[in-house]
């Protein structure tokens, strides 16, 4: 009788999920005491109306970016956690000793990790950026959509929860990041680790496609009077592109773990062992999202290197319209390659020959970029600022990682590295120096426009020497592991292959990242520090070429008094030139209302993730249905906006320009 | 001495102390990729170093002008040309449209080559008889069933030195991938799935083959050794396996795949000749049909 209650109302919960041994326990004592201390710290400061008014549910795509922002770096944090315990774990686990983890717990931290380093670290990183950046950058006052916007943050808030919460209970994935069939079906991964996956994928997966659309039609509709497309700032059309991706991508994502999920849970056989199911099925949908997925990551740390090397070597971008070529074919390819991931399935040769030339021609725009890029400081005057150094040393790692995957693409040498940590070594090359240093010069370049204080620059250097070294220390002894024949994923060796060495340097690598996040911790902690000395009253701290420096920093809420009128590429560099300032105009600003709508829709969906994982079935239905109404609530909002009046405008830009008149 | 001089030489000396310990350590160990000891581990190989010496005409320049233009036009030189307007020159940029789409057209044509040249499921050219190895991928072991020679062995497949071999492949778990790194190449073992890796030995000796994909908790113990031998040495071992006291029926193949770790190798003195089709077939029965308890046939 109690067991047909508990069934019914709590599904598969019990007190069996609370984790059992040490370090899960380390882990699941983490995420409660830290959210324990967030809650108490806002609970003591009185700060609870003051984050909800201001932040949570605000509407203003640059506060939506700061969330974005923090959520990614602190699920950084947890991946670089992964990373040492699996680290420590390789460089111990030899020949009779067994290291710190169990096999089923390593896997399912590798697993973690690669999930949170793309979901929830670069994801979030990246619609961060594009939150803070593109209105700025186009002239506009907003994104299309703000409301969805906010709603496509808190998806991606609610999936980040429930991977997190995967600690403490129940368990995570351990099939690897992207889960191949059979393994991740129910009769050889039972409990609850791949729902978790499944679940926080989806839900974040839908926030990443609405905003996918969102930017596509931000930028389309909302760019500044006189703003033709190819007037448009280079970062732009690298979101444009990426987001484009997005919008053809993740629907693939949604329905292939949609199809996962019903395999698990009633019972069909898209991709199970038997009854006719087919896993490759699965492997080729996965990598039919999964490979335009490392190009939607790279593109805007392109474009992000497009704004920041003219910028800091004083000279407009080589090649404009090649760049926005490169780009466009990038995207074009990037639906044509999938199959690469897996070359030793047994497509035949034609198959594989395609795919495997079709990779090998992506080199092709990128290289141009890469040229680009160099002739763009060629004559130039360079200012080596952080984010220039985090450019030179992603066109060294680049191009490294570059050479290695055409290498990889040719089939019949793939058959030698694939599932190697010679693969391993090189995407890790790829996304870290093609995405995670894009983006992190992106940050220092922006942050100013944001917050109105620099960086601190000395920190933010050494940051990047600790990051470049631990880097090259950490995958260089991979590339040669994978040459001696190491596969990925091992949580234990034979000591007679005598590869221990080169995992402890590997270790001594990671070691140095942590000493660089270390450094921009502290770069970060100084910097709020010393705010006051570090002000930027000018609005343009690097001499920047495009309409983002020309508003004051921080830029306000409503981002320009009156919408600019663009005639050339870099107008507001053109301006500068010409000696051009406007006169200012206040006029009534529509801007949109907050609404704790977005919030609530996020925690709805966590409930339906909860509930879906845990066969908690009334739950999932009670909170589908009140997303439906959250939903139908919001859209019968007649006046969702409100109007800030002319005189309210002048008044804070009298306050901000008295600011500027400070120096 | 200048500061920029002694800056420069402590990393010249870094970078030479890197390189001599590396090179001592690569000397003292196998790198199995680069060590091959069969035709397809060699032409790979061979592959590898012609991709990585053509990577070098990319590398140099890209190297050469970030360096180049980084140390002369930085902001405190004056005297180094300053083109503000700058924005683009349609011949440089044809150039280096165009170098680089040579370069992958001649990656273009060795891709499309040799991936029919060494397509895995091609028997190689040999005048020597191929021999047909079946491999079944088990939680977490490897079966191997020789259906000439009528035996079967775990986590150990002897083949004669020169003689072309026809690893037939599928599994009867989840899926995962047979490589043995000095013989050259791996291929996916899957449920359902019939797939051929074509390898030859070289010379003899024990080379090591692994599962490269991950299968479950057993995955990293999930070792094999292919011994490469004479051609009388391979009669002896297939006597010596027909001795074994196991046979291979599907009793004892039940038992076989209930999932074990880290096996160590066995024999079977004789097996069931259909074994291997109804392994791959069970998996294509619709589900009311099969059993669907792991291995069983």
């Amino acid at each position: 009788m109690f067991t047909t209650f508990a069934n019914t109302f709590l599904g598969r919960l019990s007190w069996d999920a609370l984790p059992k041994d040490a370090i899960t326990r380390g882990g699941a004592a983490t995420v409660v005491l830290g959210a324990f201390a967030l809650v108490a710290l806002i609970t003591f400061t009185h700060r609870w109306k003051w984050l909800w008014k201001e932040w949570l549910t605000s509407q203003d795509p640059k506060r939506i970016g700061v969330m974005y922002i923090i959520v990614s770096a602190v699920m950084l944090l947890r991946g670089l956690g992964d990373v040492a315990l699996m680290r420590a774990q390789q460089a111990t686990s030899v020949g009779n000793s067994h290291g710190i983890l169990d096999a089923s717990h390593f896997q399912q931290i590798f697993s973690a990790h690669g999930t949170i380093m793309i979901f929830f670290v670069a994801m979030g990183f990246l619609f961060g950026l594009i939150n803070l950046v593109l209105p700025l950058q186009l002239g506009a006052r907003d994104v299309a959509f703000p409301f969805l916007n906010a709603t496509s943050f808190w998806l991606f808030f609610s999936g980040m929860a429930l991977v997190n919460l995967s600690l403490v209970i129940g368990d995570f994935s351990a099939a690897g990041w992207l889960a191949y069939p059979p393994l991740s079906e129910l009769k050889f991964s039972p409990t609850t680790g791949v729902d978790y996956w499944i679940w926080s994928l989806e839900i974040s997966g839908v926030g990443s496609l609405l905003s996918g659309i969102n930017f596509l039609i931000t930028i389309l509709k909302m760019r500044a009077p006189g703003m033709t497309l190819r007037k448009m700032p280079m970062f732009a059309w690298s979101v444009m592109g990426s987001m484009t991706l997005v919008a053809f991508a993740f629907p693939i994502l949604t329905v292939t773990l949609t199809l996962l999920a019903l395999d698990r849970t009633i019972g069909t056989h898209f991709f199970t062992a038997g009854g006719g199911g087919n896993a490759m099925m699965y492997v080729n949908l996965i990598w039919a999202w999964g490979h335009p997925e490392v190009y939607i990551l790279i593109l805007p740390a392109f474009g992000i290197f497009s704004e920041v090397v003219p910028t800091f070597s004083r000279k407009p971008l080589f090649g404009y319209t090649s760049m926005v070529w490169a780009i466009w074919a990038i995207v074009a390819l990037s639906f044509t390659v999938w199959l690469h991931h897996f070359f030793t399935m047994g497509a035949g040769a034609d198959v594989n020959a395609f795919f495997g030339i079709m990779t090998a021609v992506i080199a092709v725009p990128t290289g141009v970029k890469i040229f680009n890029w160099l002739f763009t400081m060629y004559r130039g005057r360079i200012k080596f600022a952080t984010p220039m150094l985090w450019f030179m040393g992603f066109t060294v790692m680049f191009t490294i990682g570059g050479v290695a995957g055409v290498l990889m693409s040719v089939p019949a040498i793939d058959y030698q590295v694939h599932n190697s940590l010679f693969l391993v070594a090189h995407f890790h090359m790829m996304i870290i120096s093609g995405v995670l240093f894009g983006y992190f010069a992106g940050l220092s370049y922006w942050f100013p426009k944001v917050f109105g204080f620099r960086l601190h620059e000395g920190l933010g250097k050494l940051a990047f020497w600790c990051w470049a070294i631990g880097f090259m220390l950490a995958f260089t002894p991979l590339y040669i592991l994978g040459l001696m024949g190491a596969t990925r994923r091992l949580d234990h060796y034979d000591a007679s292959l005598g590869w221990q060495p080169l995992f402890i340097v590997a270790g001594i690598g990671v070691l140095f990242v942590l000493a660089g996040v270390g450094a921009q911790v502290l770069q970060l902690v100084l910097s709020i520090w010393q705010r006051d000395q570090r002000r930027d009253f000018t609005g343009d701290p690097w001499g920047g070429r495009t309409l983002e420096w020309s508003v004051p920093s921080p830029a306000p809420v409503y981002n320009f008094t009156t919408l600019p009128v663009v005639e050339a590429r870099d107008q507001f560099w053109v301006d500068k030139r010409a000696g051009k300032t406007a006169e200012p105009r206040y006029e009534d600003i529509l801007l949109p209302k907050n609404t704790g709508a977005g919030v609530i829709i996020g925690a709805l969906a966590f409930l339906v993730g909860f509930g879906m994982i845990w066969h908690i079935y009334w739950l999932a239905l009670v909170a589908v249905l009140g997303i439906m109404v959250a939903v139908i609530v919001r859209a019968s909002d007649d006046e969702p906006e409100y109007i800030l009046k002319a005189k309210e405008v002048e008044k804070i830009d009298n306050a901000l320009h008295r600011r500027k008149q400070y120096i | 001495m200048k500061k920029h001089t002694k800056i420069w030489l402590v990393l010249a000396l870094l970078a030479a102390g890197i390189a001599m310990l590396t090179g001592w350590y690569l000397r003292r160990h196998m790198v199995a990729v680069l060590q091959p000891a069969g035709q397809i581990g060699h032409k790979e190989r061979n592959l590898i170093a012609f991709c990585t010496a053509l990577s070098i005409l990319v590398i140099v320049p890209v190297f050469t002008l970030l360096g180049i233009f980084a140390w002369k036009y930085r902001e405190s030189n004056v005297q180094a040309k300053y083109s503000p307007e700058l924005e683009g020159s349609n011949l440089a940029e044809t150039i280096w449209w165009l170098i680089p789409t040579a370069l992958i057209a001649i990656i273009a044509v060795i891709t499309w080559r040799s991936s029919y040249a060494m397509d895995p499921f091609k028997h190689l050219d040999s005048s020597k008889q191929t021999l047909h190895v079946q491999v079944v991928a088990l939680d977490w072991k490897w079966l191997f069933i020789y259906p000439d020679q009528k035996v079967a062995s775990v986590n150990e497949a002897a083949v004669p030195v020169g003689t072309p071999v026809d690893f037939e492949l599928t599994s009867d778990t989840v899926m995962t991938s047979f490589w043995a790194p000095q013989l050259g190449g791996q291929m996916y073992a899957m449920p359902g799935m019939n797939t051929h890796l074509n390898l030859e030995a070289g010379k003899a000796g024990n080379y090591r083959g692994v599962a490269a994909n991950i299968s479950g908790k057993g995955f990293a113990g999930m070792d094999f050794t292919v011994k490469a031998v004479s051609k009388t040495d391979f009669t002896k071992w297939t006597q010596t396996a027909k001795h074994a006291i196991d046979k291979l029926t599907p009793a004892s193949y039940t038992q076989l795949a209930h999932p074990s770790q880290n096996v160590r190798p066995s024999y079977y003195s004789a097996v069931d000749p259909a074994l291997y089709d109804t392994i791959v077939m069970k998996y294509m029965m619709p589900s009311g049909t099969q059993t669907d308890t792991g291995g069983a046939i």
